[in-house]
């Protein structure tokens, strides 16, 4: 066991476990964050996407101390029911989902695309979007609902 | 069924009534028959609550699972009380709440939950009516109610929440009190913004996977390596002494633990997995193409679905006969299948993502020999199901483990792998298709013979235990064969009666209860294969006949709402008659009413074949759907488009992978799904029909979108593809 320092969504949190816990888990498990799902645990799907630093991760292969240093934001972190993220506010407004248990790394992944592209085409989302999974095939509601929060950004 | 609220008031706290749930004599043939699920769930009060703090919980026993269902059942329940729509509360699946509908499946909870709420809301309303003109004085025909204020003309008014205690709902419904006409909605009818969303984008608690009970524990389970395999033997004691190890659970095969933290019980699984000895056996049946001589070869009788002949048809001047397959295929939900258990004083509490809470319930309480009364199921969200898949299997995982926890509940989710290589998956199957056509192209004979696994071995489906761990116990349960879910809606053979009028036609099937890879319900049962074989051939018959796709559906029915979506479809596509492809482009159509009883779809296809790679890109799919009378828009049209994208999916690119003793599809890599890069264009036309009654829509899409995009290969490549899936190897094969 060894002891971490999180900055979570701008708050600084402690942790005592083995440094090759999967990120996933203390964000979870010990924050009580639900937005980062489990999904394959093989950084193949995208269910569990968190940013660190601004940059996407997979927070299934992500080591807890590979994360320490860097500033980790997850879907809680961009905004809340009352206050409302464009991105959550664009997926909410175009129903962007059935089950939506892969709605929160799509949203994270949405918005590591904006910072970097504020203006994407639609082939950039499905692009920037490719390596994520979607089974009940919201694909194109999804697109529709970052390209709907990138214009509410940028005016 | 004897449970009652009653029961559960001890075990969960809660204050509730108590009154009988779906007792036996509500299920007497003698009494009057009444609407949707409340023939079987005849209380008023077990369908609604009025509250004093003006607030009205509906109750169903329709889960929902991203569809919408509670959205749909809230608007339909505002509408028939009066109320805004923000006023209702609306509890799902719970054996200890809500009146027991079975499975949610078959797209049947806006026809059947819906129906019951429409009806029980509207004799509430009525009661409410009757408790005001009482109070006020004023005849019940001259009351108006407005958000739940009932006024007089006068201006006097009442409020159901003050008339609550004047009306009593405690009582069983007459489903005499008519409800609204078409055209008296203020909600029905109106794309309303779905209830479970905005929790899902916020990282709200919105799934059994976000479920914290006080003290939780994490389990997970060690499946075997293949499904024939026995544990032999294991070193529980070296995983007992692990970090945060609390409990190692052997039964038999069955392999489980748990641990303090979710990473520790993970790693413990890993070293189990690594000590554990098994014997495997050969168990499963051949792949690729010996698969389906193999299903072919079973012995087990021929059943003859319909056979019908007619008096006037000609005899055929020219006959054709093709043989169709789709391989097993999975469920494959982003979220691993999950539960949380909790045992207290010989009671068991689960909270699960099954689909069906009471028939979860009654197997439970076979696999552990107590009274179901012991045992409340209580819903939460899962990822996307789209059938059967390891939902109620890992409850009893779950269950299983937390025996051993001394009380401390336990939440166990599967791996990735376990859900790949476990869930039920939908069953291989075969189809050949025979036909005949006259000397003026209309068909005259039609057989459709089908061959195939089991499409339902849910929770009570058969008398045994359908809970996966069951058959690996010391003592294992037997999950009993399963009978075919029977016409009209069928299970196998469900879609395999074409709707046209073919002349003589019949359709045989064969259907083997044993299943050596275990199958059930993936969304449309057979419906999927059998309408892609069916429109398939319908096409293969029309272009014998040098018809257009279109015309020849069209000059095979007369019925009317057919008719409509066919061209409704051919119409939003600008479908150009007897068109040739364009290149590499191709156009396909096909049609189908899910189940022959539910929604009416219609769809155009367009694909892109590259020749080189033998890739196929569905760029675009047009729907036309009559789903009677609407209740949500813009939920048909998100069930429709999702049905069609993972239909394409299905048909494009997915087949469980297996040898003769393992699964070999264990991740994602094994089994790729359509990404966005691949997913085509989708565009749904809705025929509202007010008048009609609802018809659900979950998987009205799947088949005719399989045969669209078979139809438009076709017609691109002029080679027909029969084996499903159609991956770049087939394809370039064919060409």
């Amino acid at each position: 066991m060894a002891s971490f320092t999180l900055r979570v969504n701008g708050e600084r949190r402690t942790v005592a476990v083995e440094p090759d816990t999967p990120l996933l888990y203390v964000l979870r498990n010990d924050f009580e964050l639900n937005g980062p799902k489990f999904g394959c645990g093989l950084a193949q799907c995208g269910a569990c996407s968190v940013l660190v630093d601004g940059k996407e991760v997979r927070s299934c292969v992500t080591p807890v101390s590979a994360a320490a240093t860097g500033r980790i934001t997850t879907i809680e972190g961009l905004g809340t029911l009352e206050k409302l993220h464009p991105l959550q506010r664009a997926f909410i407004e175009e129903q962007a989902c059935q089950c939506g248990f892969c709605g929160s790394g799509m949203v994270m992944a949405a918005k590591a695309l904006l910072d970097r592209n504020p203006s994407p085409t639609n082939h950039d989302v499905r692009q920037a979007l490719n390596g994520h999974l979607c089974r009940c095939a919201s694909h194109n509601r999804i697109v529709r609902a970052v390209q709907r929060a990138a214009k509410e950004m940028r005016s | 069924m004897s449970g009652s609220r009653r029961d559960f008031i001890t075990l969960s706290g809660s204050l509730v009534v108590g009154f009988a749930l779906a007792p036996k004599w509500a299920l007497a043939q003698d009494r009057p028959r009444l609407p949707g699920s409340l023939n079987t769930n005849r209380r008023l009060e077990a369908w609604i609550s009025i509250e004093p703090n003006g607030r009205v919980t509906i109750f169903t026993g329709k889960i929902e699972l991203g569809q919408g269902i509670g959205t749909a059942l809230s608007q339909i329940a505002a509408d028939e009380l009066d109320v805004h729509l923000d006023r209702i509360d609306v509890v799902h699946g719970d054996t200890a709440r809500t009146p027991n509908e079975g499975q949610t499946a078959g797209s049947l909870s806006v026809e059947q939950s819906g129906t019951a709420l429409r009806f029980a809301c509207a004799e509430a309303r009525d009661i409410l009516l009757s408790a005001a003109a009482t109070k006020l004085g004023v005849p019940a025909a001259e009351l108006k109610v407005s958000d739940g204020t009932v006024i007089a003309p006068g201006g006097k008014s009442a409020t159901y929440w003050d008339l609550v205690g004047a009306a009593d709902l405690k009582r069983e419904a007459s489903g005499k009190v008519t409800p609204k006409p078409a055209g008296g909605y203020t909600w029905v009818g109106k794309s309303v913004a779905r209830r479970d969303i905005p929790k899902k984008f916020t990282g709200g608690a919105a799934y059994v996977q976000d479920v914290r009970r006080p003290g939780m524990v994490f389990g997970r389970v060690v499946r075997p390596p293949s499904p024939g395999a026995q544990l032999t033997s294991v070193d529980e004691a070296r995983v007992r002494s692990m970090p945060g190890v609390v409990a190692v659970v052997r039964d038999g095969s069955f392999l489980g633990v748990a641990a303090v933290r979710e990473e520790q019980a993970i790693r413990a699984r890993d070293a189990l997995k690594q000590s554990a000895k098994w014997k495997e056996t050969e168990s499963l049946p051949p792949s690729g193409d010996a698969l389906y001589r193999h299903l072919m070869s079973a012995t087990v009788p021929a059943q003859t679905v319909t056979d019908k002949a007619s008096a006037t048809a000609a005899a055929p001047v020219k006959t054709l006969d093709a043989l169709y397959t789709r391989p097993y295929q999975a469920h494959a939900s982003i979220g691993p299948s999950c539960a949380v258990a909790q045992w207290q004083d010989g009671a068991l509490t689960v909270w699960t993502h099954s689909q069906g809470v009471f028939p979860l319930r009654a197997d439970l309480a076979k696999a552990f020999g107590i009274d179901p009364k012991q045992i409340r199921c209580i819903h939460a969200e899962g990822a996307g199901c789209y059938g059967h898949n390891g939902a109620d299997d890992v409850v009893l995982d779950a269950a299983l483990v937390a025996r051993a926890t001394g009380g401390k509940p336990v939440k166990l989710q599967w791996m990735r792998e376990d859900e790949f290589a476990w869930e039920p998956y939908g069953s291989a199957m075969v189809m050949k298709l025979a036909g005949g056509i006259d000397a003026q192209g209309n068909v005259v004979t039609w057989s459709h013979e089908l061959w195939s696994h089991p499409h339902n071995t849910r929770p009570g489906a058969t008398a045994g235990v359908n809970l996966l761990a069951a058959r690996y116990l010391a003592k294992p349960l037997d999950p009993g064969l399963p009978p075919d879910v029977p016409q009209p809606t069928g299970g196998a053979d469900r879609n395999s009666i074409p709707l046209y009028d073919f002349g003589n036609v019949k359709v045989t099937k064969h259907y083997i209860a044993a299943a050596p890879l275990r199958t059930s319900a993936l969304r449309t049962l057979g419906g999927y294969a059998n309408v892609f074989a069916l429109e398939s051939f319908v096409d293969e018959l029309a272009a014998a006949a040098g018809a257009d796709p279109v015309e020849f559906r069209l000059r095979h029915t007369k019925d009317a709402r057919i008719r409509a979506v066919i061209e409704a479809a051919a119409q939003r596509a600008s479908w150009r008659p007897n068109a040739k492809s364009a290149g590499d482009g191709g156009r396909g159509f096909a049609f189908s009413r899910y189940k022959n009883l539910g929604c009416y779809c219609a769809t155009v296809a367009d694909v892109h074949v590259d020749r080189k790679t033998g890739r196929v890109r569905v760029t675009k799919v047009v729907a036309a759907v009559d789903a009677g009378q609407i209740v949500n828009p813009d939920g048909v049209v998100n069930q429709i488009e999702g049905g069609i994208i993972q239909s394409a999916s299905w048909t494009l690119k997915e087949s469980v992978r297996f040898d003769r003793t393992r699964v070999t599809t264990r991740s994602w890599a094994e089994y790729p799904i359509l990404r966005f890069d691949e997913v085509p264009e989708v565009q749904v036309v809705l025929l509202d029909r007010p008048s009609e009654r609802f018809l659900g829509v979950g998987e009205g899409a799947q088949g005719p979108a399989a045969a669209a995009i078979a139809n438009a290969i076709a017609h691109a490549t002029g080679k027909r593809l029969r084996a499903l899936p159609f991956t770049p190897e087939r394809v370039k094969q064919a060409l």
